[in-house]
């Protein structure tokens, strides 16, 4: 019995214990928390610790934006002494800083997800037509390798290739350019930002499609075949709708982290003189908040910061739900 | 749904459809196949390349750094910027701090992910739908830098391991894929051992964690790689030089600062770290990370497809 246990059987769908699945819960079997406790108390007892957790770490930071609407003290209380309501949100709309980060954002988020997202895609296609096991194993193995790294290798690696003497100079004196000195350079800080990024996530993206491509009938493209389809045609009538699902619900995660743009790598890239491209609201209010102490302004931008990626995530999945009928929930 | 690794990889290793026709050969796809293997491999080059580089500046001496003659090979190969490195106490120190760090933060998040994963996968349980609410709302929400700095303050975590491995114990991702998996074991099993006289903690323990050592140790992968990565929680909630981690350690040097944090240090002052100790400093803190890679690789490939399945 064991053995059989040890082997899940590969194809069939998830068991779904209790119910047959694709039902939905059955009213008739309702019991009363009193009931339920009396039979499962010691799951109840199992889940305290890491519900503390969410309860703690996650849930009450949430509460703790309240300081955006507070002001904060030196010496007095963290969570603020007096009420001043919308006060701090005034302030960043009134802030021309603000209205440049928010732009730096916009045009980085925008930046990475016209490039981060696509690429595996095509990436995958083409690993997807590979014959040699061997070489596209060996194809993925290297290109995953990026995502193993600390944001920090990542940003060392970048700041030397682009230095002075750096490699991507050489390149550019080889071709009778001038050296450019791209990490002082406001212009190029958005190319290294999103090639770095490209550069290290696109391999590890292609993860999900390869998988989804292993699950396209080939059935589909015998039957594309006899209509007289060429590779071409059945790549684009067979294989891109059989990934269709998985590019929507990627799609949806990115639009969701859009104004999440990379904090740390931005942080470990940046200085002074790439402010002007380079801070985002993330940094912005890391600076105003943590460097200058301003705590209520800061949670403040904080707070608008993740309402706007909420709704973006939610207004998303929405729209993709009425309109392709792929959604996250 | 499997969560043998190996068996995930021969389905990603199937071509889609098995298509092996007489159409492969017509001339358009294979000059397709040709260009095809040509990007790849640039694909592969420009992937390797940067750490080629790196490995080439540490074993290289300054001066053709400097003026730029080091890129795939070490030029004036010696092994003394290494032993330079290895004999700084700071850097030992700061390495020995990512162990500790990396151990003791996988341990806790191994275990609170397994309990709550597990609870979440009975699905009789009553308040389970909230239970999962309450994880998964956490991945499109967040109380956001300034709230959760003051809390880690309030606690009285600042300067302490607690700040590091508290805080993000719980992937609500690797939650998920943990259900997933508690959710494909067999129901009959675990209604076996309770008729013996199991209890809930003793099924846990004695059947169903045996049964999940597959799982586990993706998780303790995810982790382990994840904290020996990280840096912005120490970076944020330590100040005393004794307990960064090496990536800490590794940042100030590549900011060009030895210790504190000071923003906008320009290049050409006398502290200014030449290249090839940085460069040592960079191989030696992915050393384990490339070591193991090639090893671990495929269960993190299963890992992320379980975890896809679900969705």
């Amino acid at each position: 019995m064991t053995t059989q246990i040890s082997e899940p059987a590969a194809d069939t769908a998830p068991d779904k214990p209790g119910r047959p699945p694709g039902t939905a819960r059955s009213p008739r079997y309702r019991t009363t928390w009193r009931k339920a406790f009396k039979r499962d108390w010691q799951l109840y007892t199992l889940v305290i610790v890491p519900l503390l957790f969410f309860l703690v770490f996650r849930y009450a930071p949430m509460l703790g934006n309240v300081i955006a609407f507070r002001k904060f003290v030196p010496g007095g209380s963290i969570y603020g002494e007096t009420w001043v309501g919308l006060r701090y949100v005034k302030m960043f709309i009134n802030d021309p800083n603000f209205w440049e980060v928010f732009g730096n954002t916009m045009a980085l988020g925008a930046l990475s997800l016209v490039f981060t997202f696509p690429l595996p895609i095509v990436l995958a296609l083409l690993l997807n037509e590979v014959r040699s096991r061997y070489f596209k194993r060996f194809v993925q193995t290297v290109s995953y390798l990026p995502h193993f790294l600390s944001i920090v290798i990542v940003a060392g690696m970048v700041m030397q290739l682009v230095s002075l003497e750096g490699t991507v100079n050489q390149v550019v004196r080889a071709l009778g350019g001038e050296a450019v000195s791209f990490i002082q350079d406001p212009s190029w800080f958005r190319t290294i930002y999103v090639s770095s990024e490209v550069w290290q996530t696109v391999g590890w993206g292609t993860i999900l499609y390869l998988a989804a491509l292993t699950t396209i009938d080939s059935q589909l493209y015998e039957a594309a075949r006899i209509d007289g389809a060429n590779r071409w045609q059945q790549t684009w009538h067979v294989t891109l709708p059989g990934i269709r699902p998985t590019m929507i619900t990627l799609l949806i995660l990115n639009i969701g982290t859009f104004m999440a743009v990379g904090f740390e790598k931005v942080l470990l890239l940046y200085n002074p003189l790439t402010y002007p491209t380079a801070d985002v609201i993330s940094t912005y209010l890391y600076r105003v908040g943590l460097v200058s102490n301003n705590f209520s302004y800061a949670a403040a931008i904080g707070l608008f910061e993740s309402v706007i990626g909420l709704t973006l995530i939610l207004s998303a999945n929405a729209i993709s739900r009425r309109t392709v009928g792929t959604s996250l929930w | 749904m499997t969560t043998d690794p190996s068996r995930v990889m021969e389905r990603l290793d199937k071509p889609a459809g098995g298509r092996r026709t007489s159409l492969d050969d017509s001339p358009g796809y294979r000059a397709f196949r040709v260009v095809n293997t040509i990007v790849l491999l640039g694909v592969v080059a420009v992937t390797l390349y940067p750490f080629v580089n790196i490995v080439a500046q540490s074993f290289s001496s300054e001066v053709y750094i400097r003026t730029g003659q080091v890129n795939l090979v070490p030029r004036g190969f010696n092994l003394d910027t290494y032993k330079l490195v290895a004999s700084d106490p700071a850097f030992w120190n700061s390495y020995l701090n990512t162990v500790i760090y990396t151990v003791t933060a996988t341990a806790i998040s191994i275990v609170l992910t397994t309990i709550y994963a597990y609870v979440l996968s009975k699905h009789r349980l009553k308040g389970r739908g909230l239970l999962v609410g309450i994880a998964v709302f956490t991945m499109f929400f967040n109380g956001g830098l300034i709230p959760n700095y003051v809390l880690v303050n309030g606690l009285g975590m600042t300067n302490t391991i607690w700040a590091i491995v508290l805080p993000n114990a719980i992937s609500v991702f690797n939650l998920l894929v943990m259900k997933a998996f508690f959710e494909s074991l067999p129901t009959e099993l675990e209604e076996a051992a309770a008729i013996d006289g199991l209890n809930t903690y003793g099924i846990l323990l004695r059947i169903v964690l045996p049964l999940s050592k597959a799982v586990l140790a993706t998780m303790v992968l995810f982790y382990a790689v994840a904290n020996w990565n990280s840096w912005f929680q120490a970076f944020l909630y330590l100040d005393r030089a004794d307990l960064f981690p090496v990536t800490v350690y590794l940042r100030n040097m590549i900011a060009g600062a030895t210790s504190a944090t000071s923003v906008g240090a320009v290049e050409t002052n006398a502290v200014a770290i030449s290249a090839n100790i940085k460069a040592v400093t960079m191989v030696l803190t992915v050393l384990p990370i490339i070591a193991v890679y090639p090893f671990i690789q495929r269960y993190f490939v299963s890992g992320v497809m379980l975890g896809a399945v679900k969705q």
